[in-house]
C-alpha cells in the first residue's frame, strides 16, 4: 500500500514561480507518467517528491504520513544518467542497497549474511536481463544496460514508490521498447507505485495507467517568471490497466509478458561489440 | 593527410621517444668535449668517464671520513623526509578534503581558510619552521606538509563535489547515512584522484625537500649538491641531478601503476 497525496503544492526559486497549486492523488501500485514541454517542472515535481527538493507551500502525503525531508529508503529512483556507482561492478552495485541497510558502520557485509544478500542480488541481476555480465564495471555496459542496472539497484530495496525520471530518454527506440517490456513486467510483479517523467507520449501511454500532463496555463515572456506551470490535463488509460492482472480485451497488450534470447543493448551480443 | 591525422607507429614511437634524450646528451658531450680540449682541468662540463668516476667514488665506496656510502646515505635520507612529508599531506587531504567536499557546514568554516592558506608561500615560512621547529627533521617535513597539502585538499574537494548529486541521492535512497555515503561513495570515488593528485604534487614536493636540505641539513641529495657546489663539483652535481629525476619518475610511475591496479574502472571510465 503506497498511496501518495499531494496536496496544493507550490515550488518557488526566489522569484520565479515553478510550479502553482499542483493536486494530485495517486492510487496505490498506479503508474503514471508525468509528460509536458521542457521546464515546465516536471522534474522538478519527481524531485520533491524524492525529497531532494522540498515545496514551498502545500502537502505531500505518502501513505497518510507526511513526506520525510530527504530521501530515503521507501523511495526508489532512476535518473536519466548517473544513476549507478562507476566504482562498483553490477553485482556490487545491486548489492549496495542491502550492504547499507544491513551493515551501519562498515557498510559491507561479511560471511553468511554476504553470500545471503549476493543470492538476492543474482536473482535481480537476472531478472533485468544482466547475467554473465556481474562482474562488469558500469563504463563496460551500455546505455540500456546501465539503466537496467539502475533498475535492479532500486528495487532491492522494494520501494513504496518508484520515481523515474527520463529513464529511458537517451535510450535509441529498440532497446527502449525492450526495456519498456521489462518495466511493465516489473511494475506487474512488484508492490510498487511508479511515477515517471518522460517526452515521450507513446513510451507514457504504452506504460502508465494514468498520464498527467503539466503545463504553464500562461506562457507570455512577460508572465513567465510570476505565473507557474500546473497540471493541466489528467487522462487514465482505457480500458483499465492493473498492476498484476491480465487486460481482458487484449491480453497481449499489458499482460506480463517473457522475454528469452540476448537483448540488443549488450555489447558482446552484437558481432561486432560496438556500443 | 592533414598533420593531425598522421600517427607515428610502434617503432617509430619508440624512436621519436628517444630521440630528445640522445639529442641532449650528444649535444652535452660535444661541449663538454670541446672544452677539455682547450682545458683538461675545466670542471664546468665534465666528460662522461669522469661522470662514471665520480658517480663509482660516491655510491660503490665508503666515504673516507664517515664510512658511509654516500649517495645511498642521501638518496635514504632525502626519500624519508619525501616520503613522510606526502604522507602526511595526502592523509590530510584526503581527510579534510573529503570533509569540505560533502558537509556544506564545514565547507563554510575550513574551504575559505584552506584557500587562504595554499596561498602562503611555503618557502617565505621556512625561516619561521627553521626558529620553531629547530634544524632537525621536523622542520623540513613541515615545509613540504605546507607546500603540498593545501592544493591537495582543495583539488580533492573539488573533486568531491564534483561526484553527480544523482549519485548521492541515489545512496540516500539506498537507505545510506552520511558515514556510509562517505565509505562506500565517494571515498572510493576520489582514491585514485588522491593518487593523481600525489603525482602532481611530487614536483613540489621535491622543491621543497631540496630547498630545505640546502639551507640546513647533514646529509641528504639537496645537502650534497649544495655542499659540493663550493668546489665546483659539477661530476657529482650532474648525476645528482639526473638521480632525482629519475626517483621522481620513477615514483610518479609507480603510483600511476598502482592506481590502476587497485582501481580498474578509473581506468575504464578515462577510456569511455
Amino acid at each position: 500500500m503506497s498511496e501518495l497525496i499531494i496536496d496544493g503544492v507550490w515550488k518557488e526559486y526566489g522569484d520565479q514561480i515553478v510550479l502553482e497549486n499542483v493536486s494530485l492523488t495517486v492510487a496505490s501500485r498506479a503508474f503514471v507518467a508525468l509528460v509536458g514541454p521542457s521546464g515546465c517542472g516536471k522534474s522538478t515535481f519527481l524531485r520533491m517528491l524524492l525529497g531532494q527538493e522540498r515545496a514551498t507551500k502545500g502537502t505531500i502525503l505518502i501513505d497518510g504520513e507526511p513526506l520525510p525531508s530527504e530521501p530515503g529508503p521507501d523511495r526508489g529512483v532512476v535518473f536519466q544518467r548517473y544513476s549507478v556507482f562507476p566504482h562498483l561492478t553490477v553485482l556490487g552495485n545491486v548489492l549496495l542497497g542491502k550492504e547499507l541497510t544491513a551493515s551501519k558502520y562498515k557498510a559491507k557485509l561479511f560471511g553468511a549474511a554476504r553470500r545471503a544478500a549476493i543470492e538476492e542480488a543474482r536473482q535481480l541481476v537476472a531478472e533485468v536481463g544482466l547475467s554473465g555480465a556481474e562482474e562488469k564495471y558500469p563504463a563496460q555496459l551500455s546505455g540500456g544496460m546501465q539503466q537496467r542496472l539502475a533498475l535492479a539497484q532500486a528495487l532491492i530495496m522494494k520501494p513504496k514508490v518508484l520515481l523515474l525520471d527520463e529513464p529511458f530518454g537517451a535510450l535509441d527506440p529498440g532497446i527502449r521498447a525492450e526495456i519498456h517490456t521489462l518495466m511493465k513486467r516489473l511494475w506487474h510483479e512488484t508492490q510498487m507505485t511508479v511515477l515517471m517523467v518522460t517526452h515521450d507520449m507513446r513510451e507514457a501511454f504504452t506504460l502508465a495507467t494514468r498520464v498527467v500532463a503539466f503545463e504553464r496555463p500562461r506562457d507570455r515572456p512577460e508572465e513567465k517568471q510570476r505565473y507557474g506551470a500546473t497540471i493541466t490535463r489528467d487522462i487514465s488509460i482505457w480500458p483499465p490497466r492493473r498492476a498484476g492482472e491480465l487486460s481482458l480485451s487484449s491480453p497481449d497488450r499489458d499482460g506480463p509478458v517473457v522475454l528469452q534470447g540476448p537483448r540488443r543493448d549488450d555489447p558482446s551480443s552484437s558481432p561486432s561489440g560496438d556500443r | 593527410m592533414r598533420w593531425i591525422n598522421t600517427r607515428p607507429s610502434r617503432g617509430a614511437q619508440l624512436a621519436l621517444m628517444l630521440l630528445p634524450f640522445l639529442l641532449l646528451i650528444a649535444a652535452y658531450a660535444t661541449g663538454s668535449a670541446a672544452r677539455l680540449a682547450e682545458n683538461a682541468n675545466d670542471k664546468l662540463l665534465p666528460s662522461l668517464t669522469g661522470f662514471a668516476d665520480a658517480i663509482n667514488r660516491l655510491a660503490f665506496l665508503p666515504d673516507a671520513r664517515t664510512g658511509d656510502y654516500l649517495l645511498w646515505s642521501d638518496t635514504a635520507a632525502s626519500l624519508i623526509r619525501l616520503f613522510a612529508g606526502l604522507g602526511i599531506s595526502t592523509v590530510t587531504a584526503l581527510l579534510i578534503g573529503m570533509i569540505i567536499g560533502m558537509l556544506p557546514y564545514l565547507r563554510a568554516l575550513l574551504a575559505p581558510f584552506v584557500t587562504v592558506i595554499s596561498m602562503v608561500p611555503p618557502l617565505a615560512l621556512l625561516p619561521i619552521l627553521f626558529i620553531v621547529m629547530g634544524l632537525g627533521e621536523a622542520s623540513k617535513i613541515a615545509l613540504i606538509v605546507i607546500g603540498v597539502a593545501p592544493t591537495m585538499v582543495r583539488d580533492l574537494a573539488l573533486k568531491a563535489q564534483e561526484l553527480p548529486r544523482e549519485q548521492i541521492v541515489k545512496a540516500e535512497t539506498l537507505g545510506g547515512s552520511s558515514w556510509q555515503i562517505a565509505l562506500r561513495v565517494v571515498l572510493p570515488q576520489i582514491l585514485p584522484r588522491l593518487i593523481t593528485c600525489v603525482r602532481l604534487q611530487l614536483g613540489p614536493a621535491w622543491l621543497f625537500l631540496i630547498a630545505a636540505e640546502a639551507i640546513s641539513s647533514d646529509s641528504g641529495l639537496g645537502y650534497r649538491i649544495f655542499l659540493v657546489r663550493r668546489y665546483l663539483s659539477m661530476d657529482i652535481i650532474f648525476p645528482y641531478v639526473v638521480w632525482i629525476t629519475l626517483l621522481a619518475v620513477l615514483t610518479n610511475f609507480v603510483l600511476d601503476q598502482i592506481r590502476i591496479a587497485i582501481f580498474p574502472w578509473s581506468e575504464l571510465e578515462k577510456q569511455g
